[in-house]
């Protein structure tokens, strides 16, 4: 059995290693052209916020206000937050009175029955209701945005690698197309629908930068740069991907602490324990020290007598 | 229990006595994990992670019956659920979803180095094969069961996982395609593989504690192995397991726990991948699909076949995927040294370290992208994991000269090396040996 | 050195017993107590988890326009996911339920203890049977309101009268009254704790 074992090997590893000899030769015969992505793309700028590391928290609720602020004026015309309910508001400082008006002043209503005739309608939003997209499906949300899907916002920083330092790399990363690109990919222009960011993963992304800088007004007179609203959007956005983010590390220190003093106390415990199990096993007879170490020296007497 | 000094079982509380003698399970318990079960003195840390397999695979089921308390299994309310409801709505719903999902992690993580436990000290040869091949059993099971919770939030990476693992099937010829179709009750990933799996998901658990509880049976008939690979002798050999070796896999416990909080509350999406953060769209392929990292081994070996040879490729990679598990069952018939323990065959223990590397090194190829490096050396790494089950452990167990092993166990613990017998286990003399032992 | 270890013993001593025995237990003791701990924190959070979430909670009010209700009129609503009765009660309803004794009542209450002051003729209740949870009749035109003239419970014969109190049948208590607050003279929002 172990032959027809052995032989199933070898035969696997004999196409994998002629496999690899083929892919090698092809690779050297055939080396594939870069291409622009993968010498333009840039990794992304790095943005601290109040909701880093381990004791990040939502506490700069002032920033959070102002990134819901532009998400209101400027995101929501194309971005959903469907994951995301009025209510959840309290969580960076707005009180009922104030969410009940930006719910019911919300530009898109919810989908309702008119009560009277039964028909499709709308009404204003509660706050029991989560945000209402723009569109009321897809094919509406690509007929208005040149076929291109303006994506939810609700998870955003968690569903791309570099979380709100790409978010903010790529609402601060547009530019014009660098001539070097052009020159080495002649084929690599931008087309026309679409608009240079080095931070999209193939350069071309179909958004058109919607910040500047100074598009919102903030009633503390908060910079408005586009530095500036880019970081307090992506904030906002950070909060809004994982409200409970706060909640997570305080627990997660109490717990942290706790296990820590469990574990002591119980290796501790173990140690009590085992210390009578190694030292304490005391063994008579032939295997007791003193009685080997008599044999040893009878042996090396009879060793040097004999 | 064959030991003959293992503490009998006498209840001294008057409702122990009733219920035992009508039930026995308070004496299955403490013969199992009590004063009752005797255990070599000599175990390592290595032998603490079958219990934390358990621990683990009790802390998916908890919190997976209550994740399923709130989880809608449709396609348009699966996401929404996971990622509306229960992370942000249900009370403490974030902690019980990011304590699933890590949780699967660290049950892989601990079940990963039982397993290279095993490999090593050769807990799979005589008496306890069946050991060993219920838990491969077992590891089928968690594979199967980890995929198929893998698809229920139904982002990107649960749908197009979904379907290149259910396309596996079809590179079968004449069967494949049918038994996929069967497989998913469509054509692609919909509500009725989403359904079913949502079912087998909380079914298969089930069945899991069911052979660990036949795993651990068998292995309480010969009693733990140990890191000589020596039976256990006489009664200076072992210790009761209770409290020597509940005091030791607690505090262990509570440190892996430790960690597995760290990572939890700190790090809760570090393993995952933010793919999965999309809702599922059978439109669009996301542009790197990669199944949770302890499957990605296997889908390096899946992915090395990249020419055809009488069988197409996309079947050979899919038999050698299969196959590089399945030949683990055979593992007591390759390896048929009389040693058990890697720790005296020295030949024998170079080439594990080399398997390791080999197999982190397919875990790195089959997480990342494929160019032209990676896939030559994922080639070849695979090539090296056959060679080794199937060329390199029969030859090496049929001409290897073990190392001397102690008489016994306790011998190894109490003097070290020296006070050693005439060596047990080998079937050749020790080169150089001399009457007299020093 | 063969040695035969059959003469030899092997006896675990138990040196330093005594204030050892104290100490080891105490650590054991605290390192269990501690453990045990831990398992009943754990249990919080898969406890809690099952109390209403977030979402559920979120629609614990219901605004109702009652501007349409005529006198004499009743609207069914549903506050909760419940049931709940919205009457506009006659002058005629609100002496009869005036006139009654307290003491021929089973669960003693005044029309004034169940309406607002100022709007006695608003009389709002759940429309859920206090004795197995049946919605009661009555509440719509042309339905059966019993011979005390309130709400009528086909299931086992419960007899509310005008100020859906009980008064023949098995249901132990009146029909409950949830807490509301009229937000304007023709709304009232029911689950907000009024003044």
């Amino acid at each position: 059995m172990r032959f027809i074992l052995g032989f199933i090997g070898s035969v696997f590893a004999a196409i994998l290693l002629f496999s690899m000899i083929s892919n090698l030769a092809t690779y050297i015969s055939n080396k594939p052209a870069p291409l622009a992505s993968d010498v333009f793309h840039k990794e992304p700028k790095e943005l601290r916020l109040a909701s880093d590391g381990a004791f990040g928290s939502f506490k700069n609720q002032a920033q959070l206000q102002r990134g819901f602020q532009i998400y209101s004026e400027v995101c929501s015309a194309c971005h959903s937050l469907k994951l995301v309910s009025f209510r959840d508001l309290k969580g960076i400082g707005y009180n009922e009175a104030e969410i009940k008006k930006i719910a019911s002043d919300w530009k898109t209503q919810v989908p309702s029955i008119n009560p009277d005739t039964g028909e499709a309608s709308t009404r204003k939003a509660l706050p029991s209701d989560n945000f209402p997209p723009p569109f009321a499906n897809e094919v509406a949300a690509r007929a208005a945005n040149n076929n291109a899907l303006p994506p939810d916002l609700s998870l955003m920083p968690k569903a791309r690698e570099g979380g709100a330092s790409y978010i903010f790399s790529i609402l601060t990363g547009y530019q014009n197309q660098p001539a070097e690109l052009l020159k080495r990919f002649p084929d690599a222009k931008t087309p026309p629908n679409l608009h240079y960011n080095p931070y999209f993963a193939n350069l071309n992304i179909a958004m058109p930068p919607p910040l500047k800088g100074g598009e919102v007004t903030f009633a503390d007179g908060s910079p408005n740069d586009l530095q500036h609203e880019a970081q307090d959007v992506a904030a906002f956005l950070v909060w809004a991907s994982e409200p409970t983010l706060a909640n997570r590390h305080a627990a997660g220190l109490a717990v942290t602490v706790f296990l820590l003093v469990a574990s002591i106390l119980a290796y501790l415990a173990y140690q009590q324990i085992w210390h009578d199990a190694k030292r304490a096993v005391r063994v008579t007879g032939p295997l007791e020290p003193k009685n080997q170490a008599k044999a040893k020296r009878a042996k090396a007497k009879q060793g040097v007598a004999g | 229990m064959s030991f003959s000094w293992a503490k009998p079982y006498e209840p001294k509380n008057p409702f122990m006595r009733w219920l035992d003698q009508r039930l026995p399970l308070p004496r299955i318990v403490y013969n199992a994990t009590g004063p009752g079960y005797p255990v070599p003195r000599n175990l390592n840390y290595f032998w603490n992670f079958g219990v934390l397999a358990g621990i683990f695979l009790t802390i998916q089921i908890v919190t997976g019956i209550v994740l399923a308390m709130h989880y809608f299994a449709t396609t348009d309310g699966a996401f929404n659920s996971v990622n509306g409801l229960i992370m942000r709505d249900v009370n403490a719903g974030w902690l019980l979803r990011y304590a699933h999902s890590n949780g699967a992690s660290f049950f892989f993580i601990v079940t990963y180095i039982h397993i290279f436990r095993g490999l090593y000290y050769g807990s799979y040869k005589a008496p306890r094969e069946l050991v060993w091949m219920l838990g491969l059993v077992i590891y089928l099971l968690m594979m199967a069961t980890a995929f198929m919770g893998y698809v229920l939030p139904w982002g990107q990476m649960s749908y197009w996982g979904a379907q290149v693992i259910t396309g596996f099937f079809s590179a079968f010829p004449l069967v494949g395609e049918p038994i996929r179709v069967w497989l998913l009750g469509g054509y692609a990933p919909d509500q009725a593989a989403l359904t079913r799996f949502f079912s087998l998901h909380y079914l298969l658990p089930f069945v899991i504690a069911g052979v660990v509880i036949l795993h651990i049976w068998a292995l309480h008939i010969p009693g733990s192995g140990n890191p000589t690979g020596v039976d256990v002798k006489d009664e200076r050999d072992t210790l009761p397991f209770h409290p020597f070796y509940t005091a030791k896999d607690g505090w262990f416990a509570a440190f892996v726990l430790l960690i597995y909080a760290v990572v939890t509350f700190y790090a809760p999406n570090y393993l995952g991948h933010p793919d999965n953060y999309i809702p599922a769209n059978p439109l669009a392929t996301p542009a790197h699909i990669v199944p949770e990292w302890y499957f990605w081994p296997f889908y390096a070996i899946l992915r090395s076949f990249t020419i055809d040879f009488i069988l197409p490729a996309k079947l050979w990679g899919v038999l050698a995927m299969f196959g590089s598990i399945l030949l683990l069952f055979f593992l007591p018939w390759l390896d048929k040294s009389p040693v058990r323990s890697g720790s005296y065959r020295p030949v024998f223990k170079r080439f594990f370290w080399l398997l390791v590397i080999d197999v982190v090194i397919l875990g790195y190829v089959g997480g990342a992208p494929l160019n032209w490096w990676r896939t030559a050396l994922g080639q070849f790494a695979a090539a090296y994991y056959f060679v080794h089950f199937l060329v390199v452990l029969p030859l090496v167990s049929a001409f290897e000269t073990p190392d001397p092993l102690p008489s016994s166990i306790s011998e190894s613990v109490l003097h070290g090396e020296e006070a050693e017998a005439a060596p047990a286990g080998q079937t050749k003399p020790r080169r150089g040996a001399t009457a007299t032992a020093g | 050195m063969a040695t035969q270890s059959a003469e030899g013993s092997t006896t675990i001593s138990h040196e330093g017993e005594g204030d050892g025995v104290r100490r080891r237990d105490f650590l054991n003791v605290a390192a269990v107590s501690f453990a045990g701990v831990g398992a009943v924190a754990t249990l919080g959070p898969l406890i809690v988890q099952m109390s209403p979430s977030a979402d559920v909670l979120a629609l614990a009010t219901t605004e109702v326009d009652i501007s349409k209700v005529q006198s004499g009129q009743g609207i069914k609503t549903q506050w909760r996911k419940q049931p709940v009765f919205v009457r506009n009660l006659t002058p005629k309803e609100i002496a009869e339920a005036d006139a009654v004794k307290l003491s021929d009542l089973r669960d003693p209450e005044t029309l004034g203890q169940r309406t607002k002051p100022g709007h006695k003729n608003w009389l709002i209740t759940l429309g859920v049977c206090t004795h197995l949870g049946c919605v009661p009749l009555g509440i719509g035109e042309g339905e059966n309101r019993g011979p005390y003239g309130g709400y009528f419970c086909p299931c086992h014969g419960s007899m509310y009268d005008t100020a859906a109190r009980i008064r023949q049948g098995p249901a132990p208590k009146n029909l409950m009254v949830p807490d509301y607050q009229f937000t304007s003279p023709t709304t009232v929002e029911i689950g907000a704790k009024g003044k």
